[in-house]
């Protein structure tokens, strides 16, 4: 008597695996075919597979598959793909002028995407994500502008910059230090004189003599009202909004010993469309005018 | 000399030998099912016509919608992410309309399968609706069962070759429409249908077909049964939907043995003999090519094909129908126990007879009301309140929605004056198919104003904002609050949308965040 005879299940007549566990033991029934057969297409299946693409590790790298396909690769032609159908729009961009732009809803709402994207690389190191700035960077989304919040002043500013040294056209001004040329009593005095502008000064007295230093000393940039003048970025000091403190002593310290920032020109870097698309893309932040 | 006595013979015998090699796999038995005719098979004739009706024609019901929607009765239209249902439109955040249909159906088939069973793999199934077709196909153009098997076994012939060729040819031209009968649902079918021949289709559709062709003319012409037995686990999930009190298909054994298939000669000679007559004919019927002699099974899609066929014979043995009967396990219980007094003695049909040779009066039928037991009503109320809150919903849902987003960065933007702004952007959902002009207004806020990018309007209020039929408009919003009304506050407000002409309205609670929020 054989193992196999004694293996065969007694009430379906069909072979068991011979183990038991517990009385209990495992019918050996055969596959059915189909999936057999489907167990074999898969085996096959993968060998080509593992032939036609990068499947097999080497010591340094990979066999490469005789379809050359790469990750890599498709992406950079997707990125081909995607910067051909925006081509047409990218050219419009570069040639039409920016109130044209402005004008037109596809063309705006593309550069202004596009330029977002120029931002985060480029601008939010300095000017913050949001392009909300901070202490001494400024805050783009507001109303107020140190050299003019149209779209052709955006334009100016971002392609040539502020102070930038490398580009003849930037822009420049630069408010002497009158730490040089005025008592701390007069710098106070002026300093409580700008206070009153927008707000109640420490001292009466104080502002009322800043007055008429503010207007011998001052008035010639920053206007006989303080409203600043834009030609030659000079800060407007009679409203809410300041670029390094707003306390008479923070206004005391810019009088004395005035800091200056510096924005480098971005057109040589990143060409006139880049920078046509940053400027639509600032003046859409809230500000603009 | 040799003794051929002194050498032992071992108990040995080799593992590959003929006697006792297995296959490595199993061949598919082939199955010819035998025409079947009685009360089952004409209803399944009608659940065939009206599945299949439903699921060719539906397509092209046209259903007015107005010139800003499509006029296609059934239609997801995924291009725009709408699904239509004649008179309900889906948009993609209502999906979960489709998700409370699933839970109706899923709930509806423990409701069907505890009543009667598994009557969607026997009748609805789409799996049995098309073996039923193909095999009406193969019927017309082979003959029935003996001449199928004659066939089969017969050496190539030309007549067999045109046969096969034929039979397979309309197998998928089948395939071949019900594929094609299935992207119509996604697109407009007339379009569709011309583009299909025109070749002006999507490749997508072109490759649907293929796929559905496919599955449909392997399903239903090779695989069978196979379908159902190996790859559906239905069969096996049903088993647990099923009690004493579910109707299936079942073979009452306590008036059928001991069968015979010599009943006069077996009674001459003085012993027991039940209704059944051997005659195999609820096996020859059998699609699944199971024995339902054999008891209640995994394979047994309760098609009730072998009730016809043993019925027609009962007929014309002058015997009552229902050998093979729709019955309930407790009524097949209470007779068996009838049957052998008390599961006492072996089977004696005569215990269930009367004197005349009729059943007796003893014998337990379904009733009804069986139907009506406390695991039928749970369900039942699972499903129609899954069925009344979708209703509820549908009724009562919103045609006009407003989503806000507030500006993640900046939060807020102090302007030269002193007054804060915040940026939002507004989403309007216009969810019918027509063009409408809504009013978005602020609620709370006091002295604050807002407007629109891009929407040539003065600063307000509100604003009148003018609606795409059926689409989502997005606006970036200006919420400006001058600094004398800047205080610590609530700073909640209300977005308000509202359609003057429907007087439909929507709103949407936001925050307006100010350089105190950033304090605290």
């Amino acid at each position: 008597m054989s193992d196999t005879e004694k293996n065969i299940d007694k009430i379906s007549g069909v072979a068991t695996t011979g183990h038991e566990w517990d009385g209990i033991r495992e019918l050996d029934n055969p596959m059915p075919r189909w999936w057999v057969w489907t167990f074999y297409a898969t085996i096959i299946w993968s060998i080509g597979y593992t032939v036609a693409y990068p499947a097999w590790p080497l010591i340094s790298s990979a066999t490469s598959g005789l379809l050359g396909y790469s990750s890599r690769q498709e992406l950079a032609a997707t990125l081909d793909r995607v910067a051909a159908d925006q081509a047409d729009l990218r050219a419009a961009v570069g040639e039409k002028p920016l109130e044209e732009i402005l004008a037109d809803e596809t063309l705006r709402r593309f550069a202004a995407s596009a330029g977002a994207a120029a931002f985060n690389v480029n601008c939010s190191q300095c000017h913050g994500s949001g392009a909300e700035g901070s202490a001494g960077y400024p805050n783009l989304n507001d109303d107020d502008w140190l050299w003019g919040g149209d779209i052709e002043a955006i334009y100016q500013t971002i392609a040539h910059g502020v102070r930038f040294t490398g580009d003849a056209e930037t822009r420049f001004s630069e408010m002497p230090p009158f730490g040089d040329l005025l008592s701390a009593q007069e710098t106070q005095q002026i300093a409580a004189y700008v206070a009153s502008l927008t707000g109640d000064p420490s001292d009466d007295a104080s502002a009322t003599a800043g007055a008429s230093l503010f207007a011998d000393n001052c008035a010639a940039c920053h206007g006989e009202d303080g409203t600043g003048d834009q030609t030659f970025g000079a800060p407007n000091l009679a409203d809410a909004i300041w670029f390094y403190g707003a306390t008479e002593a923070d206004i005391a310290t810019q009088i004395r010993k005035p800091r200056h920032g510096v924005m480098p020109g971005w057109q040589a870097r990143l060409g006139k469309t880049t920078v046509k698309q940053l400027s639509v893309y600032v003046h859409s932040l809230g500000g603009a005018e | 000399m040799l003794n051929q006595t002194e050498i032992e013979r071992l108990e040995a015998e080799a593992v590959n030998s003929a006697k006792v090699r297995q296959p490595l796999y199993a061949p598919r038995k082939k199955i010819f099912p035998k025409r079947a005719v009685g009360r089952f098979r004409s209803f399944k004739w009608l659940v065939m016509i009206i599945t299949l009706g439903i699921y060719y024609l539906t397509p092209w019901i046209r259903w007015d919608r107005g010139p800003y929607a499509p006029d296609q009765a059934v239609l997801v239209d995924l291009a725009n992410r709408r699904f239509y249902l004649f008179f309900i439109e889906i948009w993609p955040q209502e999906f979960f309309y489709v998700a409370g249909l699933l839970v109706m159906a899923g709930i509806g088939l423990f409701l069907i399968t505890s009543t009667v069973g598994r009557a969607w793999c026997g009748y609805t199934c789409p799996q049995t609706v098309w073996v039923d077709l193909f095999l009406v196909v193969e019927r017309a153009i082979e003959g029935d069962r003996n001449a199928r098997i004659k066939l089969d076994t017969a050496p190539w012939s030309l007549d067999k070759v045109l046969k096969r060729v034929l039979k397979h040819s309309i197998w998928l031209v089948i395939g071949v429409a019900t594929g094609g009968a299935w992207i119509f649902y996604f697109a407009d079918a007339p379009t569709l249908f011309v583009d299909l021949f025109t070749g002006q289709a999507a490749p997508v559709a072109y490759m649907t077909v293929a796929v559905l062709t496919a599955t449909t003319y392997v399903f239903g012409g090779m695989m069978r049964e196979q379908v159902c037995t190996y790859m559906c686990p239905w069969p096996r999930i049903q088993a647990a939907m099923l009690d004493e009190n579910s109707l299936t298909v079942t073979y009452n054994d306590w008036r059928g043995e001991p069968r015979s298939r010599h009943a006069k000669k077996a009674l001459a000679a003085g012993a027991t003999v039940g209704d059944c007559v051997d005659c195999n004919a609820c096996v020859a019927v059998c699609p699944m090519g199971i024995d339902i002699r054999d008891g209640q099974q995994l394979e047994c899609i309760t098609c009730a094909l072998c009730i016809d066929a043993c019925d027609a014979v009962m007929d014309k043995l002058g015997r009552e129908r229902g050998l093979i009967s729709y019955a309930t396990l407790s009524d097949y219980n209470a007779n068996m126990a009838l049957a052998t007094a008390g599961g006492t003695q072996a089977i004696d049909p005569a215990r269930v007879r009367r004197d005349g040779g009729r059943l007796s009066d003893k014998v337990t039928e379904f009733h009804w009301q069986k139907i009506f037991r406390p695991r039928t009503f749970v369900y039942f109320a699972a499903f129609s309140l899954a069925g009344l809150v979708m209703l509820y919903s549908l009724l009562t849902r919103d045609r006009l929605e407003v989503n806000v987003l507030h500006d993640r960065n900046p939060q807020f933007v102090m302007l030269s004056d002193g007054a804060i702004r915040n940026g939002y952007t507004v989403k309007l959902l216009n969810m019918v198919p027509e063009p409408r002009i809504i009013t978005l207004s602020l609620e709370g806020l006091p002295g604050a104003t807002m407007h629109a990018v891009g929407v040539d309007l003065p600063e307000g209020r509100s604003l009148d904002v003018a609606l795409d039929p059926d689409r989502l408009k997005e606006l970036r919003i200006f919420v400006r609050q001058p600094a004398d009304y800047v205080e610590e506050q609530d700073n909640r407000f209300t977005f308000v949308v509202e359609d003057k002409a429907s007087s439909e309205n929507a709103a949407y609670r936001a925050k307006f965040m100010t350089p105190e929020d950033g304090r605290r």
